[in-house]
């Protein structure tokens, strides 16, 4: 404990949040001590030069970091927040674990073997630019449930990144580790166990860190498009995106900035327990 | 005890290359490495093939291992004819081919392991080499904590416990410094003289050639043929100190090096005309000196 504390990395992360804090609070309370005539020189030249005259952002529209955080705080003891958190957090992992049991295997079959690459990558290629918020719709008509149409889309979201990464993995292996393991006697099985699949396992652990991030982002959209399936549990909630869409329509502002931070907390906490989960799996990466 | 035990096994080898040609690319654009090349890697001998860099003496191992195929002649073990790799004749690769996920033992126990022979004696086999090559106390280090030197000594173990008839070694010292590399060279040759299996290592550098051979096979310039075989008649065991005074040493030093002298120029001046006339002054005033 002691030893974190005098950790400079964790200082500079603390100092970090707490300017960026203080930087929104003023922003944000700029609205109490500015009037909005202060603006109006620049509106003007924003007139001049042939524009609508309110195209200004301004900060000061935004509820400030106190003013969430006591929001927060009667939030926390709503129980549709945590269903929020539940349903989102439930729809990643179902999305994100198929990816991982269908892409891996995938990812590795197109490695090994010419015959699949020639059949399976072709269709795999032409799927993989439809970015997964396009497939909305398809999905919805697809699936029986709502639910499942959910997180079949977070499930594409995650698919592809952990295919490539596990498909670019395995062909970056050296050749000269199977050329000295097949001169020690290895067959193809025993290559494929001890070289192809501990060679490829830091790309499995980059691909998951990166796919669960878009995972994230594309549960939430989903939510947002979807009505997050709120008809079917009505006050249950429809995950957190839903939450931030819901909070919008009914004007709560303060609840949008919570689904937001949440989200990205969700999202950096879901991130940090993938990586420690690859680092214990790849103990040769940090020994140098 | 256990040494009786490892030595006992050794069975050297002898490998034959036979007008061994070697070509790659599509027919138009064929370019061919080895052209005719013949020469025997002896039984129990440590010949050292040394040829200009990019000579095609990588080619030949990979002709040699089995992983390709020459487009003619034939290469034979004992008289039969090779047909891919096997455990009879391992490479050391130019760098380390240690497997970055596997720890020193494992590494070591590697060849065993995928043969499905883990029994009492290869583990005790093992014990025997990792204390041979010195790094017991780094049995449960991955190779990225190894130094190159350690690299090396483990990556000779991963070797020898499966007791190949022939060892090829490819530039196996390359990129070490001049200090560990000639301490790979005494440790090396030591490990020879104890064995004696049939070696055949591979290496630009003349010094490290003259000190480890038995024979030194010189090479031309792509296509690779052998130009001269030096039969290297200096006593053994060799220490550095002993060779750097001696004139044997140094006459065969000299021999090879003006073979390979007038090879690496004709490498340097290939596809240039600038290159070639330089080439030609240059060898004019030589020859007049």
């Amino acid at each position: 404990m002691k030893k974190m504390l005098s950790n400079p990395a964790l200082w500079r992360g603390v100092v970090s949040i707490a300017v960026f804090l203080i930087l929104w609070e003023i922003g944000a309370r700029s609205r109490q001590w500015m009037a909005p005539e202060f603006f109006a020189p620049f509106r003007e030249l924003l007139g001049a030069i042939g524009l609508k005259k309110d195209y200004l952002p301004w900060i000061g529209a935004v509820p400030a970091p106190s003013v969430v955080l006591a929001s927060w705080i009667a939030v926390l003891v709503d129980r549709s927040y945590w269903q929020s958190w539940y349903m989102s957090l439930f729809r990643v992992m179902a999305g994100f674990l198929a990816a991982m049991l269908i892409g891996i295997p995938f990812g590795l079959m197109l490695a090994v073997s010419r015959v699949t690459h020639g059949i399976g990558f072709p269709v795999f290629e032409v799927l993989r630019p439809i970015p997964p918020l396009a497939w909305v719709p398809a999905s919805i008509i697809f699936w029986p449930t709502q639910e499942t149409a959910i997180a079949f889309i977070t499930f594409l979201g995650a698919f592809y990144t952990i295919v490539i990464n596990v498909l670019g993995g395995a062909r970056s292996i050296d050749v000269r580790y199977f050329q000295a393991a097949r001169s020690m006697g290895s067959s193809r099985w025993d290559i494929f166990r001890r070289v192809i699949l501990p060679g490829t396992l830091p790309s499995i652990v980059v691909g998951s860190a990166v796919g669960m991030g878009i995972t994230w982002e594309v549960v939430v959209a989903a939510e947002m498009i979807s009505g997050g399936g709120s008809q079917i549990g009505g006050t249950r909630g429809g995950g957190l995106g839903f939450f931030i869409w819901n909070s919008y329509v009914g004007g709560s502002y303060e609840q949008i900035v919570i689904g937001m931070i949440s989200i990205g907390i969700a999202g950096f906490a879901s991130s940090e327990l993938l990586r420690w989960g690859g680092r214990y799996a790849t103990p040769w990466l940090k020994a140098r | 005890m256990a040494e009786s035990k490892v030595a006992l096994k050794i069975i050297p080898g002898e490998l034959a290359v036979q007008g061994v040609s070697k070509s790659y690319g599509a027919t138009r654009f064929r370019k061919e490495v080895v052209h005719d090349c013949s020469f025997t890697i002896e039984r129990a001998k440590l010949t050292v093939m040394v040829g200009p860099s990019g000579c095609g003496k990588s080619t030949l191992i990979r002709l040699l291992a089995g992983f390709e195929q020459p487009s003619a002649g034939r290469i034979s073990l004992d008289g039969a004819p090779i047909t891919g790799p096997d455990r009879d004749r391992l490479v050391l690769f130019q760098e380390t081919a240690l497997f970055p996920w596997m720890t020193t033992w494992d590494n070591i126990l590697y060849g065993p392991r995928a043969r499905g022979e883990l029994t009492r004696d290869a583990l005790e086999l093992g014990e025997f080499l990792l204390a041979k090559v010195g790094l017991q106390d780094f049995r449960d280090k991955y190779p990225g904590q190894l130094s190159g030197g350690m690299q090396r000594r483990a990556e000779l173990a991963r070797a020898m416990i499966n007791n190949p008839k022939v060892m090829i070694l490819d530039e196996p010292f390359r990129g070490l410094d001049a200090m560990t590399k000639e301490l790979m060279w005494e440790y090396y040759s030591r490990l020879y003289e104890e064995n004696r299996r049939t070696n055949f290592f591979v290496t630009t550098d003349i010094d490290e050639a003259v000190f480890l051979a038995d024979r030194v096979l010189v090479m031309s310039n792509i296509p690779t043929q052998v130009r001269a075989v030096i039969d290297v008649d200096l006593p053994r065991p060799r220490k550095l100190s002993d060779l750097v005074e001696s004139d044997r040493a140094n006459d065969i030093k000299k021999q090879a090096l003006s073979i390979l002298h007038a090879e690496a120029m004709r490498s340097f001046s290939r596809g240039s005309k600038a290159a070639a006339d330089f080439v030609e002054a240059y060898l004019k005033r030589a020859s007049r000196a």
